[in-house]
């Protein structure tokens, strides 16, 4: 059957546009947040493990939105804009994130957001692997997903909070460039809420 | 900005505004005209050039991030696989209105160098973003596939 | 119209020379861009023949045809020079093509009275002038011949290129005799073939090959765009966000600020930047602050123009065609089927945006740009220079598709080029570049229509018909209307609906013409872009009901229609049609579609993919009269179905308050590789008289595959675009 994000304006149009309209709340909810609440607005979680999950519910705002999600993709395709739409043209992660032979992703992303076209850019653009995929997961599967060395491309905590928090192309989701909504908070704040929710035990959302 | 570049094997020098992306570096300050415009925003193919031998829309690359990288255009793309996908090109009689074709040569002498025997879904993917009005894209397709071909042998 | 009006004389040589001021007044690099100047420098040398205003022969042996039809890929070059070196017996390899200047004596479009291309006419309104041009310069050649060598002209054959008396066993080719040739009389009425001896007309055997494919396949191929010359200036205009709006004030400061913007002028169609080069004129652009007088503008969403024109579907509107009494067997009926259609605005998008280039030195002005009705955009320059149309010259560019864009009955972009040369003043060459945004959102659509069908069914049988249409008017206000809108109907929005090809003893096609303040146009096969939808999904929902196959029951409807019958039969054979599925997830529609004189039927073969219908394959068969060059005739209509499945499946240019949506090839959306099916062409043979196929191939796509998704239990798509993706 046809996804939801491209409507077939066919017999069943009725509801084809209750469909469209359900992925547009979708995308307005996973977009309304534009702060990351501080690490210390939780200390007053006094279950370990509540705080933890609490803590990472939060840094959830970053990995569900579309800035993250739409180079996490499902598929072998990306998404593109903050409706999360199918990547135009279609393009693929090929074997190693970077694109296919003639059509690489920095066959059009160059190393810097190119903002008088509204094409992103940054050195390492690429697209996470499969193993990676986050569209349409549930915070509890992430959680587990990113704690998976199997997963996560074999990083220790460590490494995994080092990624989030300082590798430059996650950094890029809160500086994507005019027509863009960027992550909420900061890189700084959302790595901050991944090291306390790692710190409290790195316990997972149930669901 | 005086700046040098270096495309289709010379060292040229250009004044340009630092954000001025290579396309119109290529086509107003050094009268290369092959490589078109046709949308600005990398969607559509028809700027694509090599960039150090790789496949690059030249519409959205600033000048300044072209550094040292050599550039290659639809007037300097050479060698066999250059060769034979004009050939095939012609003997095909792909072009229509002709304008999106250099794009369309440059991604399929990109694919051929890299994947000698390329598949329907190879060159799908590979060509995709060149997008073709005329929509000559049965030739295009059949194009590639006698080019690789005449490779072979 | 008649062919035999056409000068073909001394005086046309002559006029045809005059041809040569304009190569001359162009300076040297850009005569060295020119295909037509290159011709004419030629013709100053004084060895070459050109017996016509169509032909120049060298010394050389090259055989340069002068094409009156604009090349932008529908190959009036290889086609109207087929046709000359038909009859002329030229080497194909030594023929070239070059477009005519700006004439209406010599280059009229014989079907429009006026130079210009359009309606799939170059090849039909050509056919007989072209080859009795070729044939005019034989005889030319041959008195030559027979005079040089002292034998009856009669006894001289030619063949490719190459003059021959078998008697003395003499020959000679056309070079050598081109200079002698130029001193013969003009034969006034020479023999055209038999079509039975026909050597290059028709010929599919890969030998006719195009003349334009290798100067387009490693990117020498001049397009306007290209165009430099010293202190040139490259200009953008901002418009309107809204159709109708007007400049109230705008501050240039900050634009002016833009290294390499030299000024910004007010112009009547916005605010002009003037740059050294393109990409300082876009960011000038940028920097310009502007307030719009929107008093006037047309601030109407897409959505509540539909809900208007559905409204007036429901009154009967002026009649535009009508047998028997549709009205009363409706109301008789066992049953009455009734669907709605919507069709939303749709930019052309040709790959080269729109473009031209000026020079004007306050006395004459030269202008070049892919201009599609030469006559009008000539007298346009003229108008807004205020020179006379002598004293402007006006030269054709080959352009990146048109697709309908560059036909502007109102010459809106020769006027604005104009208007940008005489604010900034004589003396400073400019180039107008529209970018893609303003190609996208600058109007002149294809319009938003409805059509609101009816049909009777009774004893198995469709009784009863009619169809009301809604739309804008393309003529309306045009220098057209007076010839093509009667009787307050625009042709154009009827054609097709207003007659259909299956017999239905109770018919009405009715038309209300709306007035809204979107400019519209012609968009690639016109009136047919619509109409082949609603009638060829409707006779096929008809046909379901009746429990009739889709091909069969055409057929049996097709009595009078022996044309459409023949492609139809021919496309079932070629796809081997044994009922419309689906098999195995694929299911296929058929439709069958006359436009512009030429019949094709086409068959889709069509799943359910991920994000929407998936077009495998399409199976195609024309009837366009005498084939002139069939491998021409099978690309446009393979390139016809892509472009009618990228418009059928994702093309909208939605209106949010007047505002068009879409801005560039992300949010408007255009046929990708990937998603192009494989096409099959059979070109019917026929004798009668050619016919076009830049157009006919797009009109049956659309409904093929809607009738293809019917049978999927997709339903008939009411509405298009068929995909509809969320912004």
């Amino acid at each position: 059957m046809m996804r939801a994000q491209a409507l077939l304006a066919a017999g069943a149009a009725a509801v084809t546009v209750l469909v469209a309209g359900a992925a547009a709340q979708t995308t307005r909810q996973q977009t309304t947040a534009k702060d990351l609440r501080p690490v210390s607005s939780f200390q007053s979680v006094a279950d370990q493990q509540a705080r933890s999950i609490a803590l990472f519910e939060e840094a959830g705002k970053v990995l569900h939105h579309p800035r993250c999600v739409n180079c996490h993709p499902a598929t072998e395709r990306p998404l593109q804009s903050d409706a999360m739409r199918p990547h135009q043209p279609l393009v693929v992660r090929g074997a190693d994130g970077h694109g296919v032979p003639g059509m690489t992703c920095n066959t059009c992303h160059h190393t810097a957001n190119f903002d008088a076209a509204r094409v992103p850019g940054h050195p390492q653009w690429h697209l996470a692997p499969a193993s990676m995929a986050w569209e349409g997961r549930t915070l509890g599967e992430i959680c587990a997903q990113i704690k998976d060395p199997n997963r996560n491309g074999g990083k220790d905590m460590a490494a995994l909070l080092h990624h989030m928090a300082e590798d430059s192309l996650v950094g890029w989701g809160w500086s994507p460039g005019p027509g863009r909504e960027p992550a909420p908070g900061t890189q700084a704040s959302f790595g901050a809420l991944l090291r306390a929710w790692a710190d409290a035990g790195a316990h997972c959302p149930p669901s | 900005m005086a700046l040098a570049i270096k495309v289709n094997g010379t060292i040229q020098s250009v004044d340009v505004d630092n954000d001025a992306p290579l396309l119109w570096v290529l086509r107003d300050a050094l009268g290369l005209a092959g490589t078109k415009f046709g949308c600005g925003v990398a969607q559509c193919g028809a700027c694509t050039v090599f960039v150090d031998g790789k496949p690059m829309r030249s519409c959205t690359l600033p000048i300044s991030a072209l550094g040292t990288r050599e550039v290659t255009t639809i007037e300097g793309v050479s060698g066999r696989e250059a060769e034979a996908v004009q050939q095939a090109w012609i003997a095909r009689d792909v072009p229509q209105c002709g304008y999106c074709q250099s794009g369309q040569v440059m991604s399929a002498v990109a694919l051929l160098k890299q994947v000698k025997k390329p598949s329907d879904r190879d060159i799908d993917l590979a060509m995709n973003g060149n997008v073709c009005r005329c929509a000559t894209y049965v030739r295009i397709r059949a194009a590639i596939h006698d080019a690789a071909r005449a490779l072979e042998g | 119209m008649t062919t035999h009006d056409v000068a073909l004389s001394r005086r046309a040589m002559l006029k045809g020379a005059a041809g040569l001021v304009i190569g001359l007044y162009l300076p040297e690099k850009a005569r060295a861009q020119s295909g037509a100047a290159h011709a004419f420098r030629r013709a100053a040398g004084g060895a070459d023949f050109a017996p016509n205003a169509f032909i120049r022969i060298g010394a050389d042996d090259t055989v340069t045809v002068l094409i009156k039809h604009i090349e932008f890929g529908q190959g009036p070059f290889t086609g109207l020079a087929t046709l000359v070196a038909e009859e002329l017996d030229a080497d194909w390899s030594k023929v070239r093509a070059e477009h005519a200047p700006s004439n209406t004596d010599f280059y009229k479009n014989l079907a429009f009275g006026v130079q210009g291309t359009g309606g799939s006419t170059a090849i039909a309104n050509s056919y007989d002038q072209m080859r009795k041009a070729g044939a005019t310069a034989r005889a030319m050649l041959v008195a030559a011949a027979a005079q040089s060598w002292g034998v009856p002209a009669r006894e001289i054959t030619v063949e490719r290129g190459v003059l021959r008396h078998t008697g003395t066993g003499r020959e000679g080719r056309f070079g050598q005799f081109a200079e002698a040739a130029a001193r013969q009389p003009v034969p006034s009425d020479p023999p055209l073939k038999d079509p039975s001896v026909f050597r290059l007309i028709g010929r599919d055997d890969g030998s006719v090959k195009k003349l334009d494919s290798a100067a387009k396949s490693n990117g020498t191929a001049q397009f306007t765009i290209d165009m430099s010359e010293p202190g040139m200036l490259t200009v953008v205009v901002a418009h309107p966000p809204r159709f109708g709006a007007r400049v109230a004030s705008f501050d240039a400061s900050a634009a002016r600020a833009v290294q390499g913007v030299v000024d910004v002028k007010q112009v009547p169609t916005g605010v002009a930047v003037y740059a050294n080069g393109t990409w300082p004129a876009i960011k000038g652009r940028e920097q310009l602050r502007i307030s719009w007088d929107e008093s006037a503008a047309e601030k109407r969403s897409s959505d509540q123009l539909i809900e208007e024109y559905r409204a007036l579907a429901r009154r009967p509107g002026r009649i535009a065609g009508a047998h028997g009494d549709a009205i009363t067997t409706l109301a008789r009926a066992e049953r009455t089927i009734e669907a709605e259609y919507v069709f939303p605005y749709l930019a052309h998008a040709p790959m080269e945006p729109l473009d031209g280039f000026l020079r004007w030195d306050g006395q004459r002005a030269h202008a070049r740009f892919g201009s599609q009705l030469q006559t009008l955009d000539h007298q346009a320059i003229a108008t807004v220079l205020g020179l006379k149309p002598e004293q402007v010259e006006l030269e054709t560019m080959l352009a990146g598709g048109s697709f309908g864009r560059r036909a502007q009955q109102t010459s809106h972009l020769a006027a604005e080029l104009a208007e940008v040369a005489k604010a900034i003043g004589p003396g400073r060459p400019v180039k107008l570049v529209w970018t893609r945004e303003d190609d996208i959102r600058g109007g002149y659509y294809r319009p938003l229509i409805v059509h609101r069908m009816r049909g009777g069914l009774r004893d198995g049988k469709i009784v009863a018909w009619t169809d009301t249409v809604v739309s804008q008017s393309i003529l309306k206000g045009s220098p057209f209307e007076a010839v093509m809108a009667k009787g307050g109907i625009d042709a154009t929005s009827v054609e097709g609906a207003k007659e259909i090809p299956y017999d239905i003893a109770d018919f009405r096609c009715d038309l209300h013409t709306t007035d809204v303040g979107v400019p519209v146009l012609w968009w690639r096969s016109v009136g047919h872009t619509h109409t082949g939808y609603a009638v060829e999904c409707f006779v096929d929902e008809l046909l379901q009901a009746t429990g009739q196959d889709p091909v069969a029951g055409r057929l049996a409807m097709m009595g009078k229609a022996p044309r459409e019958a023949g492609v139809l039969r021919a496309v079932a054979e070629l796809a081997q049609w044994s009922g419309p599925g689906p098999v195995n997830g694929r299911a296929r529609g058929v439709a069958v579609v006359k436009s512009f004189d030429s019949y094709v039927a086409q068959i889709a073969e069509v799943s359910a993919g991920d994000d929407g219908p998936r077009v495998h394959k399409v199976w195609c068969a024309v009837d366009c009269g005498v084939p002139v060059n069939p491998d021409v005739i099978r690309a446009q209509m393979e390139g016809g179905i892509g472009f009618g499945v990228g418009a059928a499946l994702y093309g909208e240019v939605a209106l949010d308050e007047g505002r068009p949506v879409p801005a560039n090839f992300d949010t408007y959306r255009v046929l990708r590789i990937h998603e192009m099916p494989q096409v099959e062409v059979r070109v019917v043979n026929s004798t009668e008289k050619p016919t076009g196929v830049g157009e006919p191939g797009v009109p049956p796509i659309g409904p093929a595959v809607a009738n293809a998704m019917a049978r999927l239990g997709l339903g008939r798509p009411r509405r298009l675009p068929l995909v509809r993706a969320v912004a």
